[in-house]
């Protein structure tokens, strides 16, 4: 079972809850999709009126909130958007997202570091969305991180796992959990990050903008499961080389 | 690095431009078509005339790549007009100076009377507009009007004169995330023309506008022309060329494009070019191939069947209930109107509309407490 910080979960499915064609489908889809962490942008919800439309329909005992503070340019304005999130929202739980370039929501590594020194003194729990870049994931882990969120590829653009190699290594070395988030486009996306050994992965527009988003939830919710399931069983080895029938060191057993 | 963008726009002929844009050939399109970013010279094909027999796979695309990006949703905003002052003659507008017809700037009072409508409506997105008579209507009153209309809107847009970059860095922290600034036409000659009077016959000091706010760090700039001066493909042109110009250089901004068409006002002139419906369907679907990120926004100037269909295409915002007159909500409705809007329904019969097909109204997408931590 996952644990974050001193949360449990039973589903690696995170979500988000932009770009649905409206609040009922995507409440629908979540609650398909078994998912129990679902981030919501600050910047979407209405903090003021206490009955703002999305937040009315994440309204289930299993779905935690995770705040995000897309549309902050640094950490000052980042720590700023996090202190709001959880007086309005009462969780101290925030996904940092810091990316002052609008065009291709890079995440900005140095605020980014900044920012996680800040909150975890503060006493959040911070998940933050990064490169894929395992120097940086270190020093996140020094800072008092709860997790790392590297990115499969730009995010929104459904290319899948471009980053790959650099994922491996980062699992390979993280004492946190790591999620994939952005990127993934398809169920098998999200299947191979989990085979790779990812602890989760995060998927929004892959299942918002589909044809069937309820559908294409349920999709992504097996996937997460089969994929997980094939690390947990350990893959058999790809063999790039062929068995040859007369061995170059038969010799050595003559 | 150029300073501003006048020093790139000057190495640019607009006859060789035009010239270049309409001889590109099917080949041209189909090349632009298949590739995976686009150029500007693949933008001059996809507006040429050459791209007419293309226009239902542009629009496949166009949808495509819309839906990836921002999903199955509208944001939804309303202008809120200020003043109708104005000591610019423009041949096109009906605040020109040269249109005796009596003035307007609203009060305090009277702006948060139509606030209160707005507010009713639902909208959670304003945009400011007024004419330009810097005597009232100038930074020390737009500063006031923010302070009053900051609690009440999470995201507030102005278009207003250019101003400077001091203006926009004392606007700013006071909840200013916006700023529309039009360059009506990149045609130096024919500006003027339009532009006979006022502070706004300076081209230049337009031109450079966008810069001032980039150094001012605005969170999000409007671009376009208004299509009906001039050629449009040319001077779309030298729009994507200013975009991509902006994108490059002030990269902590946002940025998104308008293509308003002349509309009829009281004493106004006959558009000097007409262009289609199709062709302004080209034209949405070009801008959205050749910039996936941009948002384009079409307000109440078209018509209800043309904006029913068009955010299926590339859109990803709009305006609704809108009225063009300072104090048109309901202070003085019958005040003197910029143009008459050609979409009259009710904001709440386009959140309908939009449901309708399969698209979310979006009020709030901006949060005051993300800008100048206090």
């Amino acid at each position: 079972m996952l644990k974050i910080a001193d949360k449990v979960f039973n589903s690696r499915l995170f979500t988000g809850t932009g770009k649905f064609s409206s609040a009922e489908l995507m409440e629908n889809a979540l609650l398909a999709s078994g998912s129990e962490l679902v981030t919501v942008a600050l910047k979407r919800v209405d903090l003021k009126d206490g009955d703002d439309d999305i937040l009315r329909h994440l309204d289930y005992p299993q779905m935690n909130l995770l705040p995000n503070t897309s549309g902050v340019r640094n950490a000052k304005e980042a720590v700023f958007a996090a202190q709001m999130a959880r007086e309005a929202l009462e969780t101290n739980w925030i996904k940092l997202e810091i990316h002052p370039d609008p065009k291709y929501l890079m995440p900005d590594a140095i605020e980014t570091l900044k920012a996680t020194q800040e909150l975890a003194k503060l006493g959040f729990i911070v998940l933050p969305y990064i490169h894929a870049d395992p120097v940086l994931c270190k020093h996140l882990e020094d800072a008092g991180t709860s997790a790392v969120m590297p990115l499969g590829s730009p995010i929104g653009s459904n290319k899948g796992l471009k980053t790959i190699d650099f994922l491996e290594i980062i699992i390979s070395q993280s004492n946190v959990p790591v999620i994939v988030d952005a990127g993934i486009g398809s169920p098998s996306d999200a299947a191979k990050a989990m085979e790779i050994g990812a602890d989760a992965v995060l998927v929004n527009t892959a299942i918002a903008v589909s044809s069937d988003p309820v559908r294409m939830a349920e999709a992504f919710k097996m996937a997460v499961i089969a994929g997980r399931m094939a690390f947990e069983a350990k893959l058999g080895s790809v063999n790039s080389f062929a068995v040859s029938s007369s061995p170059l060191t038969s010799f050595l057993d003559d | 690095m150029t300073d501003n963008f006048n020093t790139l726009f000057e190495t640019y002929s607009w006859t060789q431009t035009s010239e270049s844009i309409y001889a590109k050939t099917a080949q041209d399109v189909e090349r632009a078509l298949g590739s995976s970013k686009r150029t500007l010279e693949d933008f001059k094909a996809l507006i040429s005339p050459a791209a007419a027999p293309y226009l239902e796979q542009m629009a496949q695309l166009s949808r495509q790549i819309t839906l990836k990006r921002f999903g199955k949703v509208i944001q939804l905003y309303v202008p809120l007009y200020l003043s109708n002052e104005c000591n610019n003659i423009c041949t096109y507008c009906g605040f020109s100076y040269d249109n005796k017809v009596r003035r307007k700037t609203l009060s305090p009072i009277e702006i948060m009377q139509e606030v209160a409508v707005l507010k009713k409506m639902g909208y959670d997105h304003v945009l400011l507009v007024t004419g330009e008579a810097n005597q009232s209507v100038h930074t020390a009153y737009f500063k006031d009007v923010l302070k009053l209309l900051r609690p009440h809107f999470a995201h507030i847009s102005m278009e207003v004169q250019p101003l400077d970059q001091e203006d926009y860095e004392e606007l700013i922290p006071l909840g200013l995330n916006t700023v529309l600034v039009y360059q009506e036409t990149y045609h130096r000659e024919d500006y003027k023309k339009h532009h006979p009077k006022g502070k706004k016959s300076n081209f230049e000091y337009r031109l450079e506008t966008p810069d001032r706010l980039g150094r001012a760090g605005v969170h999000k700039m409007g671009l376009g022309v208004l299509i009906g001066l001039e050629d449009w493909r040319t001077d779309s042109f030298f729009t994507a060329l200013h975009l991509n110009y902006l994108e490059k250089k002030y990269w902590k901004s946002k940025y998104s494009l308008s293509f308003p068409r002349l509309r009829p006002f009281s004493g106004g002139l006959e558009p000097k070019v007409e262009m289609s419906d199709k062709e302004l369907v080209q034209l949405i679907c070009a801008y959205r191939l050749f910039n996936e990120e941009v948002e384009l926004s079409i307000s109440t100037r078209e018509s209800t069947v043309f904006r029913d269909h068009i955010i299926n295409l590339g859109i990803t915002s709009m305006s609704a209930g809108s009225k063009t007159n300072p104090g048109g909500y309901a202070v003085e409705p019958e005040s003197l109107e910029q143009f008459e809007i050609s979409d009259e329904r009710s904001t709440a019969e386009i959140v309908t509309m939009l449901k309708g097909r399969g698209y979310e109204a979006v009020w709030k997408d901006w949060d005051q407490s993300l800008i100048n931590p206090h």
